[in-house]
């Protein structure tokens, strides 16, 4: 197979602005986060840089970039100085599907994004701190327990729709979104709190636990390395919730507005229902949580997947 | 829950953490050494002592008078009560007793100390939970009325130097007792939404109930006081039973728990707020004419002798005992802090819970560095 130097430069370009995406958006996201959860508890949220601290995020993007990168004594190397590209790359990765269709779309998501957890782990692990090995443990119990029904929602969306394609799941959801259909309402919801566990974020925010583990996993890292993983956290939230859109509520079907803006709107939104959970309610106990995953969600999305397909197949 | 070693192919091992004494959830510089297998906790020590300020030792060096600023430093969430406990002992050495405005002014200072002190003992202890953040500053905007108050009558709004031997520093200023009546009407409501938040959230009540138990043998024997004895089911409180200040004339109830649990120390102090609402508003309608200010600038030269006297601070009974020599300063005083018991079970508590238990048993404790370093 040739490339020409055309096509070479296309890709460059196309994936050079897929990066900046991803970054102006987990930026967005940060700031959207700090003012939503400073108007919930009675705050302004940063106001000082740009409107409404509107370049608050950049301001700290400069910080961290300029920050000393501090590599503790005792660290084991390679996982160390790995473990912020493993937690980001695959995110970004999933962003080769943007405007393309690939005919098992959703497998590649789901595998991709399970490869963050090892991030996580490398992170806990390398640290050579008592505090990250808790918050990796924890994490990796946590993300490989949730992945199972959050697979098993997708997988119901999948049954639906006859297709792994995204593009094509879409497509299905034209005249009736999927989330109003009974089953794949339960669908949506194992989907919502499974993602969220998959994104470590309250009430399943273990891995982090502040008030437990410091900052669990990434407790050592600072600098830019810090900004990896807070970059690849906020990534991922936006994956979970696009994928919610597109597979439950009709992607970027709807009326009068562009598809791109419908998309985006829906995403944020679940953006900001996850931001809303996360600094409303108190966090789980650890073995809590694992019960949750394996007494009541997983046996909860294997009953909803066996009613799909008898639905389906009657 | 006891812990039992499971056996096991892969070889493991049992690790010391070392929790603080920077740590976010060791409410000030606590030190805890947990010995952790996975996530349980085998063994704890706790280590005290990164606050140590000399304060009793610096009340050997200061007129009677002088020592009241201490007094603030040391539980800094409760100033007005310390305030109180000491110039109650100190009278009580000297044999003054304050006049009755100067009584009922302590006794609302105290109860609104009391309630300031629990919504930030309450709402710490959710942040430690992991509601981050937003109940801390849903009970920070309720506190905020109360400190304001406290700016208006006394010039501070965290270290108020407020209560003088023989009185208080100054009086109630114009419109104070309609402020204060505001602020009973305001918080009575808003005490009800921060229990509606948790009271019934399914999250709270899984990682509370039944965890950190505290049996009422145990807390006696420990000397646990304050609302955490209460919530084991044991009723006292210094307030009823050894009344000082003018608190037998009014209609209060004493709150109390089942079980010991987290939940239940959580809940007496939702519960003692209320009451305290009732006390501050029974003693600002009820409050008598006169002028309850003393004196600037005395020099109390008390007899040789000694005193000990308690109160019923928001954590617990604080307790000072003066020894005076005849001389303007004290000989020796010596400081009982409800902390320092209240700490002292926490090994007792967590010991075979999870390291997350820990953390809400040492949050439901609700203690102050201040106090148990001194």
């Amino acid at each position: 197979m040739t490339i020409s130097i055309l096509t070479f430069i296309i890709m460059i370009i196309v994936g050079v602005a897929a990066l900046v995406f991803i970054a102006v958006s987990a930026m967005f996201l940060i700031w959207w986060e700090r003012k939503v959860s400073a108007h919930i508890q009675t705050r302004y949220g940063p106001m000082r840089v740009g409107w409404h601290g509107a370049l608050q995020s950049v301001a700290d993007v400069i910080k961290l970039l300029l920050k000393e990168n501090i590599t503790p004594a005792g660290v084991d190397m390679l996982a160390w100085w790995f473990a912020p590209f493993f937690a980001v790359v695959p995110s970004v990765m999933v962003f080769a599907l943007a405007g393309r269709d690939l005919n098992i779309g959703a497998l590649y998501i789901m595998a991709l994004t399970s490869i963050c957890v090892l991030g996580i782990f490398m992170a806990g692990w390398g640290s050579n701190n008592k505090y990250s090995l808790l918050g990796g443990m924890r994490s990796a119990a946590q993300i490989i327990s949730y992945e199972i029904p959050l697979i098993l929602a997708l997988v119901t969306a999948v049954m639906f729709a006859g297709t792994l394609s995204m593009q094509k799941i879409v497509e299905a959801q034209k005249d009736m979104w999927f989330v109003f259909h009974p089953n794949m309402a339960v669908a949506f919801l194992i989907f919502l709190i499974a993602g969220t566990a998959e994104v470590n974020r309250t009430p399943f925010d273990i891995p982090e636990a502040e008030s437990e583990l410091v900052a669990g996993f990434h407790t050592e890292y600072s600098g830019m390395k810090f900004a990896m993983f807070f970059l690849g956290e906020y990534t991922n939230m936006f994956i979970i919730s696009a994928l919610a859109a597109a597979l439950f509520l009709g992607g970027w079907n709807g009326p009068f507005l562009p598809p791109v803006i419908w998309f985006l709107i829906k995403t944020y939104g679940i953006v900001t229902l996850l931001m809303w959970i996360r600094w409303t309610l108190p966090r789980l106990r650890v073995d809590q949580l694992m019960g949750f995953a394996w007494k009541v969600l997983t046996p909860l999305a294997f009953a909803n997947l066996a009613v799909a397909g008898w639905v389906l197949l009657r | 829950m006891d812990y039992t070693p499971v056996k096991e192919d892969i070889a493991t091992e049992e690790f010391w953490v070392n929790m603080g004494p920077q740590h976010p959830s060791t409410h000030g510089v606590l030190r805890l050494e947990l010995k952790l297998s996975g996530e349980t906790v085998v063994d704890s020590i706790v280590h005290i002592g990164y606050l140590h300020r000399s304060i009793e030792k610096i009340a050997e060096k200061r007129t009677y008078t002088q020592f009241i600023p201490f007094t603030d430093r040391l539980d800094y969430l409760a100033s007005m009560n310390n305030n109180l406990a000491y110039v109650l002992a100190a009278e009580k050495l000297m044999g003054i007793e304050a006049n009755d405005r100067a009584k009922y002014i302590r006794v609302i200072m105290a109860e609104l100390g009391r309630i300031a002190s629990h919504l930030f003992g309450i709402t710490t202890f959710t942040q430690d939970l992991g509601a981050f953040a937003t109940p801390l500053f849903y009970g920070m905007r309720e506190r905020e009325k109360i400190v304001e108050l406290f700016d208006d009558i006394c010039g501070q709004r965290l270290t108020y130097n407020y209560m003088r031997i023989g009185g208080v520093s100054r009086d109630l200023p114009n419109g104070a007792d309609d402020k204060i009546k505001k602020i009973i009407s305001y918080m009575r409501p808003k005490i009800d939404d921060l229990e509606a938040m948790f009271s019934k959230n399914r999250i709270f009540t899984a990682r509370t109930k039944g965890i950190g138990v505290l049996t009422a043998e145990k807390a006696v024997s420990y000397s646990v006081t304050g609302p955490n004895l209460r919530a084991s089911g044991v009723k006292w409180d210094l307030r009823k039973d050894e009344p000082y200040l003018v608190y037998d004339k009014f209609d209060f109830n004493i709150p109390t728990g089942k079980n010991g649990d987290a939940w239940d120390r959580y809940k007496v102090r939702m519960d003692e707020m209320r009451e305290s609402l009732r006390i501050a508003e029974q003693a600002v309608l009820g409050l008598p004419e006169g002028d309850p200010t003393v004196k600037a600038g005395k020099i109390f030269r008390p007899a040789p002798g000694q005193a000990y006297m308690r109160s019923e601070n928001p954590r617990g009974e604080l307790g000072f005992y003066i020894v005076s020599d005849g001389s303007p300063i004290p000989y020796r005083m010596k400081i009982r802090s409800p902390s320092f018991s209240n700490i002292a079970v926490l090994p007792e508590l967590i010991n075979g819970l999870k390291v997350a238990d820990a953390v809400c048993v040492l949050g439901s404790l609700d203690v102050v560095m201040g106090e148990i370093d001194r």
